[in-house]
């Protein structure tokens, strides 16, 4: 129960702190299909953070990864910012190609760095077994993360920034009608580029806690396994709002998580399923949910159009 | 008319010129890019590395060679396929990132009816089709009647089919590893028949009528799309669904069987690969084939035209067996992903690159771009 437990709140706070990530791209009016791209690049930086910078003094260390990770995933975003904003391209195949990228670019990062430090090692491994020490904490039996603690701030203050302060309104102006807010003297570029870099912020804290759970080492040609992905159902099903998104989050960490510890459940092993029942189990729930919830939803809804002043 | 004027001013405002130039740019871009990650890592092999990707086959003696072409030709057919899926898809407006699970439910269902059912290789054919287009249409009904973005279903298909067709076809599975049994051992009649090809290329013996089928569907998707009426009620339904509604087309009906077709030709395309046992199915992929993603590159390099589709995703296929070659000069064979994914990621500034091309005063058609995507 307990590793059921702990498993569900690890993948609930990477859905939830990707899926926010998505959640202020898309209120600028960008759609962020690039989130598994970022994902990974965040969990580079990071990850190359724990293995360079592990002599560091561990609180130092811990604060200097989570930059690492927020700062390759904001840079990594700045694809999409670039491409999206500026040049007006399609969001839909550039998020693809950065999801294609993310993982390429990511392996070849780390075989490059690996073979340089050992011409044998053509693995496109990272290991920082003594680094993850330092990011966890155990509280009342369950090993959890500071990252997580890191998750609910940001889960508070993406809520008040979403919906309490000029910042955040004007953001959801640009993405709900970008040609209003520009009439009032909102710069919906920067604005737009504000909300893709807090995506790759978010993203890449993401990715990076994607890669502390449980192992301590990561294999980067595998990428992040689709999460960036259900991120975005998450958003979805959230309804692009801060709070259900941490509730659904919630949901879908636990069916998530399912799959990792069916067996420990008699009446879930009696069913005699195949476990790979439970590996489709979060993304099949997501379809039918959002096969229910899409005739009503609430995108933003110039999400997905370059903004063109002259449409006004 | 201003615009037949301006015509003949430029060469460069020639739409398929446009096309070409753009894609040779991003080709060119991406081959810039990773000649500069080859020069990072190892400077003094760089220039042998990246002629190396170009080359492939010709990186053999003359013997060899075609034996090494024809091995390109079978892997470029399921990617050619692919592209045909996503392009087609495109046309009527949407976007089939489900490409990718249609593939490996086409792999999923042919596999299983030449190893598990023991049927001649049509009927495997046809079993793929059949499924392909029935798991390609979900997102179809999904889009149509539960207004779900596509993009977003179609991502969870993708994982959706992995996991299942891993567990189906873990029972035709050699138990001495983690692939599938070879068809020719189990069952030789569901191999697709060479006819003779394979002689020309070095007696490969995975060549079959597969290529030339290929191509031929192809043709057949260009000749539907920009010929006939089906395919000119497919593209006002996707320019503007409400619109065709009030011409009396059937808008949803469109949709869905615009997905059918795209999923059927993305799984004939596996059909094609894995019935001639040039690979096989590997039972614990735990990552979604990258097949199906390559198809969406293909079918942007290509710019979305069938016969465009032919040539880039040769290119791609070609460029991606040519990178499984850098390794012995102490580089790996993720480049030419690298490079592709990159190429894809310049495509979508192909659209930019036209409109310098063809900038002309007071046009703005050009450069508005589709709709936005209801979730």
């Amino acid at each position: 129960m307990t590793t059921l437990i702990s498993y569900t709140i690890f993948f609930a706070s990477v859905l939830m702190l990707v899926a926010l990530g998505g959640c202020f791209s898309e209120h600028s009016g960008v759609i962020n299909l690039g989130l598994e791209g970022v994902m990974v690049f965040g969990a580079l930086g990071g990850a190359l953070g724990m293995r360079y910078l592990a002599n560091m003094p561990p609180f130092m260390m811990v604060v200097c990864c989570m930059l690492m990770a927020v700062l390759f995933g904001m840079v990594y975003s700045l694809l999409l910012a670039v491409a999206a904003i500026n040049f007006k391209a399609d969001q839909t195949l550039v998020g693809t190609a950065m999801n294609l990228l993310g993982t390429a670019g990511a392996t070849v990062i780390v075989k490059a760095l690996n073979m340089a430090a050992d011409p044998n090692n053509t693995s496109s491994e990272i290991v920082y077994v003594q680094a993850k020490k330092y990011f966890m904490v155990n509280i009342l039996g369950l090993e959890i993360s500071y990252l997580m603690f890191a998750a609910v701030v940001l889960l508070v203050i993406s809520y008040l920034v979403l919906y309490r302060t000029r910042f955040g309104l004007r953001l959801q102006a640009c993405g709900e009608h970008p040609q209003a807010a520009a009439s009032v003297g909102i710069n919906v570029f920067k604005m737009r580029y504000a909300g893709v870099l807090i995506s790759g912020f978010l993203g890449g804290l993401g990715g990076l806690m994607y890669i502390l759970g449980g192992v301590s080492q990561w294999k980067f040609e595998v990428g992040v396994a689709g999460f960036g992905f259900l991120s975005l159902a998450v958003m979805i099903f959230g309804q692009w709002k801060p709070l259900r998104i941490a509730a659904v989050a919630l949901l879908f960490g636990l069916f998530r998580s399912l799959s990792n510890t069916y067996n420990a459940f008699p009446f879930l092993v009696n069913l005699n399923l195949p476990g790979s029942v439970y590996n489709m189990l979060p993304y099949i729930v997501s379809l039918v949910v959002l096969a229910l919830t899409s005739k009503n939803s609430h995108a933003p809804k110039a999400e997905g159009i370059p903004y063109d002043k002259g449409m006004r | 008319m201003q615009g037949k004027e301006n015509k003949k001013k430029s060469f460069f405002s020639i739409p398929w010129v446009q096309t070409i130039t753009a894609s040779l740019i991003c080709i060119l871009l991406g081959l810039l890019i990773g000649f500069i990650v080859l020069l990072i890592i190892k400077p003094e092999n760089a220039v042998e590395g990246i002629s190396k990707v170009l080359k492939n086959f010709w990186n053999y003696n003359a013997k060899r060679q075609p034996k090494y072409f024809g091995q390109t030709l079978v892997k470029t057919v399921p990617l050619l396929m692919c592209s045909m899926s996503v392009l087609f898809a495109y046309k009527v407006g949407l976007f089939n990132i489900g490409v990718a699970g249609q593939y490996v439910i086409g792999a999923g269902a042919s596999l299983y009816c030449a190893l598990g059912l023991g049927l001649p290789w049509w009927v495997c054919l046809l079993a793929a089709v059949v499924f392909g287009a029935l798991w390609g249409s979900i997102p179809g009904i999904l889009k149509a009647y539960r207004n779900v973005n596509e993009v977003i279903s179609g991502i969870m298909l993708n994982w959706i089919g992995l996991y299942l067709i891993n567990t189906i076809l873990t029972q035709v599975k050699n138990p001495t590893g983690k692939d599938t049994y070879t068809v020719a051992s189990q069952n030789p009649s569901a191999l697709i028949p060479s006819l003779g090809l394979n002689s020309w290329f070095g007696n490969e013996k995975t060549v079959t009528i597969a290529i030339p089928l290929a191509i031929i569907i192809a043709v057949a998707v260009w000749v539907l799309l920009s010929k006939t009426r089906l395919g000119y009620e497919l593209k006002a339904t996707g320019l503007n669904k409400n619109a065709a509604m009030y011409c009396g087309m059937r808008e949803k009906f469109n949709i869905i069987l615009t997905t059918a077709i795209a999923g059927a030709l993305a799984a004939l395309g596996a059909a094609m690969l894995f019935l001639t046992d040039s690979m096989q199915w590997e039972c614990t992929q735990s990552s979604v084939p990258a097949m199906g993603f390559n198809g969406i590159a293909a079918a942007f390099l290509g710019g979305l035209n069938p016969i465009g589709a032919i040539f880039s995703s040769y290119f791609i296929q070609h460029i991606t067996e040519g990178g499984a070659q850098v390794t012995t000069l102490g580089y790996f064979s993720q480049i030419s992903d690298f490079i592709s994914s990159f190429i894809i990621y310049l495509c979508a500034f192909v659209l930019f690159f036209r409109g310098i091309m063809s900038r002309k005063p007071g046009d703005r058609a050009g450069r508005s771009k589709k709709g936005g995507k209801q979730a």
